[in-house]
């Protein structure tokens, strides 16, 4: 049935179809309030980001060429932190781009996507990164944490989205992924093996050197 | 040591930021640490950790020093440290932009992708696409394709998602691993399943068929992902916006009813784009809605922000179409107008002046105008835009909502806030003559401080047309001319062209307005300049036909035709003159009066472009056409294609007329439905009406299955001026072949056969160009009585005045002018202006004068054009 349907209509078109046009009759309605829907693809991610309580970049990812250079890039972080760091609302409209952050103590969290995106998708990866980070941080979301283990949120970001397209959005097992190091947790919360086994292996680093 | 010190240091100094004094040189130094043996994994891993850090600030670094930290990270593969040996893979990413030679790691990450430790092997597949070009494509296509079907979900998803990226630059390999693609959509997994699906559509999305079969298929083998689901659903609202757009009309098919289904999905987000779809439909009944609107109004409820503002701005949406839909979440509606989220309270805001009733806008509007200084322009368009339809809906209101406009254009704004004001403004005075002077003030009075070129011209063109017709155009004189002495060339120029406009329409007027116009006679812009010499010189003439067709109503043609005409024109040189009169006319927008402008979308505008790009299309097909060199400019194609066949039969036909100054060209679209038949030399026989005479048919050779061919039809229209209309009986000639449906190889034998269509109309409208005449009264003066013909008639089939005015209008084929398609509401007579270039390159202007009576609408018809036999033709379109 629908097969004769997409037969007749071929005949419509005086040229031959082209599914790239077509599909981008809704897409020109670009950056502005019309909730038309995207072509379908795969890359729902424009930008990941986490600032600081004064708006500085502690991480961004950029996934498109909306914003080329690291001077617009940050502009747009500013900007976005200006309009966002008062009222903790969850979501935004801003420059024809959804943004959807969280904050906690010192650090807002922030996924930007296309003003047509699914707003649900936006905030399940929203969700993700910040419960990444929680169990990376063991819920001690703050700056000074998050510099500690930086290079496991790096790891983290990697895990959730690579490109642009959502790669995982579950942060446990983002978070097994990520695999942080046994060492790193606090002396309080390790084992006596744990402590024995890490102090032998820097015994022996210091008399390698 | 140091470095701990300095930690402290900074943690005093309330930074805490370790990073924050690194520089580039030094980390690109401490990176020669990585060559050192045996390796330090925490060490490596910590200046990796800077070295990324450093790329994430935006820090540029040369191409040599990132070519050396890379090869000094290429080391460290010799570590078996989990952490560190993810950081290089970032790192190799980060850098493979910069760096140069980074496939040197290609044989590395090759082992790791292959290798045992399945944590490392996802990342390296990621690593590694982000380094390999389309030469290097072809030595790991066959681990790509392991990869994908790995029993590790993240292996797995790591290659598809990679295959993704890699199809950028080279589809054609990538459309190899459709089996294993195929395969991994059955995983477990949710996210390989979602990768999976991704991949498939991305492989075929050029074949549409192949898109259908697919969702076909798995709108019925339940996913399990809900991000799966979403792409599904997607991907049927694509095709269905598609059949929609070709056949004008919604069918029933099982794609809706799967975005249906969808809407009870267990996860908010699947039934969120399910209902999203469904609102976004061209063309939604109110019953389809009704199924999405529940979804959206429990949405409304919820205590996440996120979800209450994708409902609301969905129901926002679904306001501008069917507000009575609406209706039933009023008072959801209501409790979210004080959300801590603005955003979200400028949506409920506006949807509740859409579904509202007239009492309640003055409440709303207060409340709006508090908060409207702490919304972002994005949204402040949206009010502006409701408030724009308030404005047809309810006339009455006007002045209330004429302030709030011109408050909010003395505000701060982009441009793109203050385009959606003045649009807004232009679009009241139109609709509501009661408007116009408070509107044209508020328009002046923002031209007086206006930093935007594009707006200050297109209200001082507005002022141009509609000021002259005030009551009291001289207090317009001073804000235009203001203009001349304070602004920008283009802004000048507009000005300039207004002040004619002036000049021309009112007689009191035009010594001041040639005296201001002389005083531009020495502007420093040339354009400016040379508008104030033609215009003074032109008004100096004091005749009516030259201020008609020079300065209020000006130039028709359609740009892209007058610049191919122009070039073809220089190219082969000639002792005529070139004649305007040969230029295709511009083809006037298709407007709908009763369109529903959506927010952030020019709704007149598209269509304009479309239907104005058509014609140029088929203009350059039928040039290409040997047979057709000669028949010299196409004047008309019509919109429209009709159909000559039933949709569900074995040859589908369609037809298109293009009329040219003494021909008609039939094009008839085929489409053969059979897939065990080609059709060969096809042609359409036409039984022509009386005058008509076919000269020639252009034949489709060959007419295979799902393949659309054309072939045309030449007609000579007869001599006899006035005979211009008649119906044509066709039959469709050919001859089959069988062919086997599989391969479609036709068999040697074929025998000739025929299969009839419905007949082709030529009407009157064919022959007629809609032209847009802005200043009809002048127009209509200019042309004079000379050719006068008029007629009354009693159109006892009509009930209304608007239905009469549209079946006017279509039958003549003319564009209504001065707004006079719209009818007052409660009027029982209305004036309908018409105006159209007959073929050949006659004005033709139609007055029709309509009054309701008990038997129908009575009309008088009173008909001028430049020529006799086209004012008869005109007169007898309607009978």
């Amino acid at each position: 049935m629908i097969i004769s349907v997409f037969v007749f209509e071929e005949t419509l078109f005086v040229r031959p179809f082209n599914a790239d046009e077509h599909f981008h009759v809704k897409s020109t309605a670009h950056e502005t309030m019309d909730g038309g829907i995207l072509e379908p693809s795969l890359y729902t991610v424009k930008a990941m980001a986490i600032l600081d309580n004064d708006g500085n970049r502690m991480l961004a990812k950029y996934y498109d060429d909306q914003f080329p250079t690291p001077k617009e890039q940050k502009q747009f972080e500013k900007n976005l932190f200006s309009k966002t760091h008062r009222a903790n609302s969850e979501i935004i409209m801003f420059e024809g781009l959804t943004c959807v952050y969280k904050s906690n103590v010192d650090l807002f969290f922030y996924v930007v996507g296309s003003s047509q995106e699914n707003e649900l998708i936006l905030a399940s990866v929203l969700n993700a990164l910040y419960d990444a980070v929680n169990q990376i941080l063991r819920k001690n979301v703050e700056k000074r944490a998050l510099f500690e283990n930086l290079d496991a949120v790096y790891l983290a970001v990697d895990e959730i989205c690579d490109g642009g397209i959502i790669l995982d959005a579950d942060s446990t097992s983002i978070v097994q992924k990520v695999a942080i190091r046994s060492d790193d947790i606090p002396l309080g919360e390790q084992t006596v093996a744990q402590v024995l086994q890490s102090a032998k292996e820097q015994i022996k680093w210091s008399l390698l050197k | 040591m140091h470095m701990l010190r300095r930690d402290k240091k900074e943690e005093e100094d309330g930074g805490g930021n370790p990073f924050h004094n690194i520089e580039k040189s030094s980390v690109l130094q401490e990176a020669r640490t990585f060559n050192e043996s045996p390796i330090n994994p925490r060490k490596c891993a910590h200046i990796l950790t800077k070295v990324l850090y450093l790329i994430n600030q935006g820090e540029q670094i040369g191409t040599t020093e990132a070519t050396e930290a890379f090869f000094a990270m290429t080391k460290l593969f010799q570590a078996k440290d989990p952490i560190l040996r993810r950081l290089v893979y970032l790192g190799i990413k980060e850098m493979s932009k910069i760096a140069q030679d980074v496939i040197i790691v290609t044989s590395s990450l090759m082992k790791d992708m292959t290798g045992r430790e399945d944590q490392f092997r996802g990342p390296a597949i990621r690593a590694l696409c982000s380094i390999t070009d389309t030469t290097m494509l072809q030595s790991i296509e066959r681990y790509m394709k392991q990869a994908i079907v790995d029993k590790v979900n993240a292996v797995s998803s790591a290659a598809l998602v990679s295959s993704l990226h890699l199809s950028k630059c080279s589809q054609d390999v990538t459309k190899r691993w459709v089996n294993e693609a195929q395969e991994a959509v059955s995983s477990d997994n949710i996210m390989v399943q979602y990768h999976a699906l991704g991949l498939l559509y991305h492989i075929r999305k050029y074949d549409r068929l192949a898109v259908t079969k697919l969702v076909t298929k798995f709108s019925k083998h339940s996913l399990k992902s809900p991000y799966a689901y979403c792409l599904l659903v997607r991907l049927c609202y694509c095709l269905l916006e598609i059949l929609c757009f070709v056949y004008f009309i919604r069918t029933d098919s099982p794609m809706f009813d799967f975005i249906e289904n969808c809407l009870r999905h267990k996860s908010e987000i699947v039934i969120y784009e399910a209902a999203h779809a469904i609102v976004n439909l061209k063309n939604t009944s109110a019953k389809e809605l009704a199924s999405a609107v529940p979804v959206l109004q429990l949405f409304c409820s919820s205590a996440k922000p996120t979800l209450r503002f994708a409902a609301i701005r969905t129901l926002n949406k679904v306001a501008m179409k069917h507000p009575a839909a609406v209706t039933a979440c009023n008072l959801e509606l209501e409790n979210l107008i004080t959300d801590s989220n603005r955003s979200i309270a400028t949506l409920a805001i506006t949807t509740l002046l859409k579904t509202g009733s007239e009492s309640s806008i003055d409440r709303l509007m207060k409340q709006i105008s508090s908060f409207m200084n702490e919304i972002s322009d994005e949204f402040k368009i949206v009010v502006i835009q409701a408030i724009q339809s308030l404005c047809s809906k309810f006339p009455r209101k006007h002045p209330v909502l004429m302030n709030f406009l011109s408050s909010v254009l003395r505000d701060e704004g982009g441009f793109e806030y203050k385009k959606a004001i003045v649009d807004s403004i232009i679009t009241i005075i139109e609709d509501n003559p009661e408007a116009k002077e408070a509107g044209l003030a508020h328009l002046c009075e923002f031209i007086e401080d206006c930093e935007h070129t594009v707006l200050a011209t297109k209200i001082l063109h507005l002022l141009g047309r509609e000021g002259p017709r005030t009551p009291t155009p001289s207090k317009y004189i001073r804000f235009i001319y203001n203009r001349v002495i304070l602004e920008n060339a283009a802004v000048r120029a507009a000005t300039v062209t207004a002040l004619a406009k002036f000049g021309a329409h009112c007689e009191e007027l035009l010594p001041s307005c040639i005296v201001l116009l002389e005083r531009c006679l020495l502007d420093t812009d040339d354009e400016v300049r040379d508008r104030a010499t033609f215009y003074v010189q032109t008004l100096k003439q004091q005749q009516k036909s030259l201020k008609s067709t020079y300065i209020l109503n000006g130039l028709q043609v359609s740009v892209v035709g007058l610049e191919r005409a122009l070039h073809h024109y220089t190219m082969e040189p000639t002792e005529t003159p070139f004649d305007v009169k040969s230029v295709p006319l511009e083809t006037a927008p298709i407007t709908d009066s009763k369109q529903v402008r959506e927010p952030g979308e020019a709704g007149g505008q598209k269509t304009e472009k479309v239907a104005a790009s058509r014609q140029d299309i088929y203009a350059e097909q039928l040039s290409s056409i040997p047979e057709f060199a000669n028949l010299g400019n196409l004047f008309k194609s019509s919109s429209l294609p009709v159909q000559l066949t039933e949709s569900e039969t074995e040859y589908v036909v369609q037809c298109v007329k293009h009329t040219f100054s003494h021909y008609i060209v039939f094009q008839f679209d085929c489409s053969n439905t059979l897939n065990d038949q080609v059709l060969e030399n096809v042609t359409v026989h036409m039984e022509p009406a009386d005058g008509f005479q076919v000269l020639k048919c252009v034949p489709c050779a060959s007419l295979p299955y799902n393949k659309p061919g054309t072939t045309y039809t030449l007609v000579h229209l007869p001599e006899d001026p006035t005979l211009v209309t008649g119906t044509f009986s066709c039959t469709l000639k050919f001859i089959v072949k069988d062919c086997d449906p599989n391969t479609g190889e036709p068999d040697d034998e074929g025998y000739e056969d025929e299969y009839v269509l419905e007949d082709v109309e030529v009407s009157v409208a064919d022959h007629v160009q809609r032209v847009m005449k802005p200043n009809f009264g002048v127009s209509w003066e200019e042309v004079g009585l000379e050719n006068e013909l008029e007629d009354t008639y009693a159109l006892s089939t009509m009930k209304t005045l608007e239905e009469a005015v549209q079946n006017i209008i279509k039958f003549m084929g003319m564009q209504p002018c001065e707004r006079s398609d719209k009818v007052p509401e409660g009027k029982s007579s209305h004036t309908l202006y018409l105006a159209g270039v007959y073929r050949g390159g006659h004005d033709g202007l139609v007055r029709a004068k309509l009054a309701l009576s008990d038997a129908g609408v009575t009309m008088q018809l009173t008909v001028r054009s430049t020529d006799p036999d086209v004012s008869e033709v005109m007169a007898t379109a309607i009978g």
